[in-house]
């Protein structure tokens, strides 16, 4: 099932929900001839989208809107807290290209903060699915809580498939006492990669895809913690998201651990296609690996697919 | 529009409380009383004559929709509540009180409050939505959305003017509080806004321009509506800031205004024409 498959089953199955986007149609193509009045493209105006996504909650409806995820949660983010957030109104926000998927769009584009300002405000959710499966399978329960959500849109295909969700509740892919991998979106794909080569390699590895960063599965993290070496992998700014969360999460619990985090520490990310941007910037599944491992290895990265779409 | 008979001696005798409660809320902490006092006429019109919201449906479906946008102005708003019996009159002594929650800006706490403001240039987009919804469900209800004059510089006032008119919300009204004046100075010595209403016209709305004191007035430009059918209403008020008080109107240094209870005791004979107020409190206390 695909992202528009399931937000037409589940408009078409409840009255009120409403669609709306900030003119960006990519995944909601089908909807307009579908929905008639029920979807609602405010043109390029992310701030009146969201204003008006709070309005319509107001009356009862479940807005889900979409914009791309930098334009989403930065250029409406005072909307989003003041208008949602403070109002705590059940607007579901599908954020497009987040991360390293806005490959060579260039830093205007690059929501990497987008988790660290959207776990910010009070009420907020915040989820990244790993790819399309794990997107399909989290979006109902996620439309259908009455909290507001931000969620990192992420339809890329993998070979993975994802366990049931729970809201707040990681998917713990295995368990590892030597490293334990915590990441989420995209990257999941390059961390099973990076799982499999350091089990090879004779590791005892652990991989945990996060989905739910806020309410955030503090179990996952202090069960990850007891590995010898506990690794984030994220493509966001490496204060404010997964990095950050781990680090609240173990000073609360008075834990502490040894921990390598892959992010953008203080810096955009080279602008490229997305394989070359993941090459580039250290982030394939082999790179993490042998980072961690301290050693190059004979493994051949698997091809990473180009995203299909672009804005 | 409500059933009630058109009485302007009312309507005055109920905006010269409200006034007095401004006044009230003036001290102690103080408030933004000449953005409230200019607001008060056009705020007691539209809750006794236009809109369809009482104690009584305050959370019925079918009711009208009331947002202060500008938001800094909601002494007015809180009196004029508490006049037409939202509120029980004796919450506006606990302004700016632990004990209850009217403070400076708009709150849903307070019965009658639809949602909160402060941050300018919102609550176009949120009445947009409200308004959009009354369409998609094929109701009848109002949206007015009061807008401050300095407050039109905010881009997404004309934002929400832009999809509005694209979505011919004619159920959709704003109504200027043009009383020439944004925090520190005379908007057009500023950021000029005129000719206003050629603007909001190219914007696609129909537009009349009244003065936002004269009951008359708006009694004529609410009388039918839509203005125009398929266009978003909108209402130029002209006011002036600190209406009813020429101690401190059109006073640039009069925006927020934080007065001694003797201060307080001269402007409320001062609001019944007994002049020679002397105000010696400090000006210009920037919020």
């Amino acid at each position: 099932m695909t992202y528009e498959e399931l937000l037409t089953e589940t408009a078409l199955a409840d009255e009120q929900i409403i669609v709306m986007t900030a003119e960006n149609r990519a995944l909601v193509r089908n909807l307009p001839g579908i929905l008639g009045n029920r979807f609602i493209d405010t043109g390029i105006t992310e701030q009146t989208m969201i204003g008006a996504a709070a309005g319509l909650a107001l009356r009862d409806r479940t807005p889900v809107v979409h914009a791309l995820a930098s334009f989403l949660t930065m250029r409406a983010f005072e909307f989003v807290r003041t208008d949602v957030g403070i109002a705590s109104l059940p607007v579901k926000m599908s954020g497009f290209i987040p991360g390293f998927l806005s490959d060579a769009n260039g830093p205007t584009h690059q929501a990497i903060e987008d988790i660290s300002i959207m776990r910010g405000i009070p009420n907020m959710t915040v989820f990244a699915p790993a790819d399309e499966d794990d997107l399909v399978k989290m979006l109902p329960e996620i439309w259908d809580s009455v909290d507001p959500a931000y969620t990192r849109i992420n339809t890329r295909q993998t070979d993975y498939v994802h366990a049931p969700f729970e809201l707040g509740k990681a998917e713990v892919i295995c368990i590892g006492t030597d490293v334990t991998i915590l990441t989420y979106g995209l990257l999941f794909e390059q961390a099973l990669i990076a799982t499999d080569l350091l089990k090879k390699e004779g590791l005892s590895v652990g991989l945990v895809n996060m989905r739910s960063l806020k309410p955030v599965d503090e179990e996952a993290i202090l069960q990850a913690a007891e590995s010898k070496l506990l690794v984030t992998v994220e493509d966001h700014f490496l204060t404010g998201g997964l990095y950050s969360i781990i680090a609240e999460v173990l000073l609360e619990h008075q834990k502490t651990a040894n921990v390598l985090p892959f992010a953008l520490k203080d810096r955009w990310f080279r602008p490229a296609l997305l394989p070359d941007v993941l090459q580039y910037e250290g982030f394939t599944g082999k790179q993490i690996a042998e980072h961690i491992l301290g050693y190059q290895t004979k493994y051949i990265q698997p091809e990473i697919l180009k995203p299909n779409f672009a804005e | 529009m409500t059933n009630k008979e058109y009485n302007e001696q009312e309507l005055g005798a109920t905006a010269l409380k409200v006034r007095e409660h401004i006044v009230r809320m003036s001290t102690g902490g103080g408030c933004f009383t000449g953005a409230s006092l200019s607001a008060v006429d056009m705020i007691v019109y539209l809750y006794t004559y236009f809109l369809n919201v009482n104690a009584a449906n305050l959370y019925d479906n079918d009711r009208d929709y009331f947002f202060l946008s500008k938001g800094h102005d909601v002494p007015a708003l809180y009196g004029t509540l508490a006049e037409l019996g939202l509120i029980e009159k004796d919450r506006l002594a606990k302004h700016l009180s632990l004990d209850d929650h009217i403070y400076w800006h708009p709150n849903t706490r307070i019965p009658g409050i639809e949602f909160h403001s402060g941050s300018l240039g919102h609550l176009p987009s949120v009445a947009l939505g409200v308004a959009m919804d009354i369409k998609i469900s094929g109701a009848k209800n109002k949206v007015v959305c009061i807008l401050g004059d300095g407050e039109l510089n905010e881009g997404t006032c004309w934002e929400a003017l832009l999809v509005a008119n694209a979505y011919a919300l004619d159920n959709l009204f704003f109504v200027v509080d043009r009383n020439h004046f944004q925090a520190n100075m005379r908007t057009e010595d500023l950021i000029p806004l005129e000719p206003l209403a050629q603007k909001f016209e190219a914007f696609g709305a129909a537009v009349k321009r009244i003065n936002g004191h004269d009951y008359a007035a708006l009694n004529e430009a609410f009388s039918t509506y839509p203005f125009e059918p398929g266009k978003v209403n909108v209402v130029i008020a002209d006011t002036i800031r600190g209406r009813g008080l020429p101690s401190i109107e059109e006073r640039a240094d009069r925006w927020f205004c934080n007065f001694s209870s003797e201060e307080i005791d001269q402007l409320l004979l001062e609001l019944h024409g007994n002049a020679g107020t002397v105000l010696t409190s400090e000006t210009l206390v920037v919020r």
